[in-house]
């Protein structure tokens, strides 16, 4: 299981004014937060910089890294950000957030993973779009897979990300990452994944209670990887809670350190 | 109950197949197709949009309402001649170049329709000079434009300079929307209003066309 620490991204206002400010004793404080909590990687997220996205790349890895010894997601659609994040990165291996099987981004991302040995979010969808079906969706991953395979990068560095659309618009988008999970398994078993979740309870009531059964229902299915905010209590007891019933942990260790840490409070 | 109530009521509890019944029942009747709209279907959406806005009511149900309004407007449409119909209230819409997300555009779009407007739907990766020929193509008062990735926001400067350029600038007014999106960014690019979701789209366009 890989958590990857959401929390800083320049879409929160709070992270956008610390970009602003110069803050840097606040973004350390917010990834020393997420490691505490039992972030794996950290998210660094600055694309609401359209002016000086990779200025502002260079000065959250430079920021954290300072304080905290992680490894990072570098995270943007533009290349030149993902590279300047990536120069940067001192501890472990980074992660790229993310590639598609969109030509151009396909061109500009993957020598990028090759040159940096980065682990690689992929996303399902490529220049025609979002699939709307799962055979679509297969299809999209087969031809992604083959690309990124020919350029030699591990299965276990791939992580798909089925794209989680809104169950308030799409009345089977739940059912359909579940089911392109089971296909992505059965076809690649060794690659990972990666999604987030607030998009499945997008405009509804009791997010949490969504995103949370969510976590369990495609854990349940394979899913081993998620970006979200570590320092949401009830989610990473729900997710200890469901390793534990998977038998993914010995002698119930991890549960119970949960429960001692008050995960699971009322 | 009037006719006119229980319309509004079958549009705000998102029942399309009574919607489709009780409308034709009352053109059969002779009710002038403009008043169902106006007393009936939109003054269901009335009810709905308030309750949307404070939390009582979410997505999948202003949807459900929205396609019930649709039903209505199917067998209306046809019956009511040109001059009636929002000919000067029309919008164009459309996710901009380079990005492929519509969940939130054609929702837009069905709570613009659902508000009694004209929407041209473009679609998504709309260049800037589609946006332009659609504009001049349809006399559009209004331009809507949504974009999902940080990338392709700055797309939306391209079409509002490429309307300076083409002299339409100041015939129309530009809402703009999406989850990277911001006032501060609506400001900079020159846009006329940033909509945080669709149904302050739908009261904007609906200050912008009074």
């Amino acid at each position: 299981m890989l958590i990857v620490g959401e929390l800083i991204n320049t879409s929160r206002k709070a992270i956008a004014e610390a970009v602003d400010n110069k803050d840097a004793e606040y973004i350390k404080k917010i990834a020393q937060e997420q490691v505490d909590s039992g972030a794996n990687y950290l998210d660094v997220n600055c694309g609401t910089q359209v002016f000086n996205e990779v200025e502002s790349m260079e000065w959250l890895v430079n920021a954290i890294q300072e304080l905290v010894q992680i490894p990072l997601c570098i995270d943007s659609p533009n290349p030149k950000a993902l590279a300047a994040g990536l120069a940067l990165c001192k501890y472990g291996q980074p992660m790229i957030n993310s590639i598609t099987d969109e030509k151009e981004r396909v061109k500009a991302v993957l020598p990028l993973a090759v040159q940096y040995k980065a682990k690689l979010v992929a996303l399902c969808m490529d220049d025609t779009g979002m699939p709307e079906t799962a055979a679509d969706r297969m299809r999209v991953v087969d031809s992604l897979y083959a690309k990124l395979s020919n350029q030699g990068i591990p299965d276990e560095d791939i992580y798909f990300d089925p794209l989680i659309k809104p169950i308030s618009s799409v009345d089977t988008a739940g059912e359909e990452v579940l089911g392109t999970i089971k296909g992505i398994k059965s076809t690649h078993p060794e690659v990972h994944f990666m999604c987030g979740l607030s998009n499945v309870s997008y405009g509804l009531p009791n997010r949490k209670v969504l995103n949370r059964l969510f976590v369990v229902q495609t854990m349940t299915l394979g899913m081993d990887g998620y970006i979200l905010n570590p320092t949401d209590k009830g989610m990473m007891g729900t997710i200890a809670a469901s390793k534990a019933l998977l038998g993914q942990d010995s002698f119930c260790v991890n549960y119970l350190k949960a429960h001692r840490e008050g995960l699971y409070a009322e | 109950m009037s006719e006119f109530a229980q319309l509004a009521q079958f549009v705000y509890k998102g029942a399309a197949p009574s919607v489709k019944e009780l409308t034709q029942k009352m053109v059969d009747s002779g009710t002038s197709p403009m008043e169902i709209i106006t007393n009936g279907l939109l003054a269901g959406m009335d009810i709905v949009s308030p309750k949307f806005k404070n939390g009582e009511m979410f997505v999948p149900e202003v949807m459900m309402s929205a396609r019930a309004l649709g039903e209505g407007m199917k067998i209306l449409k046809p019956l009511i001649s040109g001059e009636d119909v929002s000919v000067a209230k029309t919008i164009v819409i459309g996710t901009v170049s380079g990005d492929l997300h519509d969940i939130g555009k054609n929702l837009v779009v069905m709570i613009l329709e659902s508000g009694g407007f004209n929407v041209v739907d473009l679609g998504v990766d709309v260049s800037p000079a589609k946006f332009v020929a659609a504009v001049k193509e349809n006399n559009a008062q209004v331009v809507g434009m949504s974009a999902l990735l940080t990338t392709t926001m700055l797309n939306m400067k391209e079409t509002i300079d490429l309307m300076k350029e083409e002299g339409l600038r100041d015939q129309v007014k530009i809402m703009i929307g999406g989850a990277p999106v911001s006032q501060s960014f609506a400001d900079e690019i020159g846009a006329d209003a940033y909509c945080a979701d669709a149904m302050a789209a739908k009261d904007t366009a609906g200050k912008f066309l009074k």
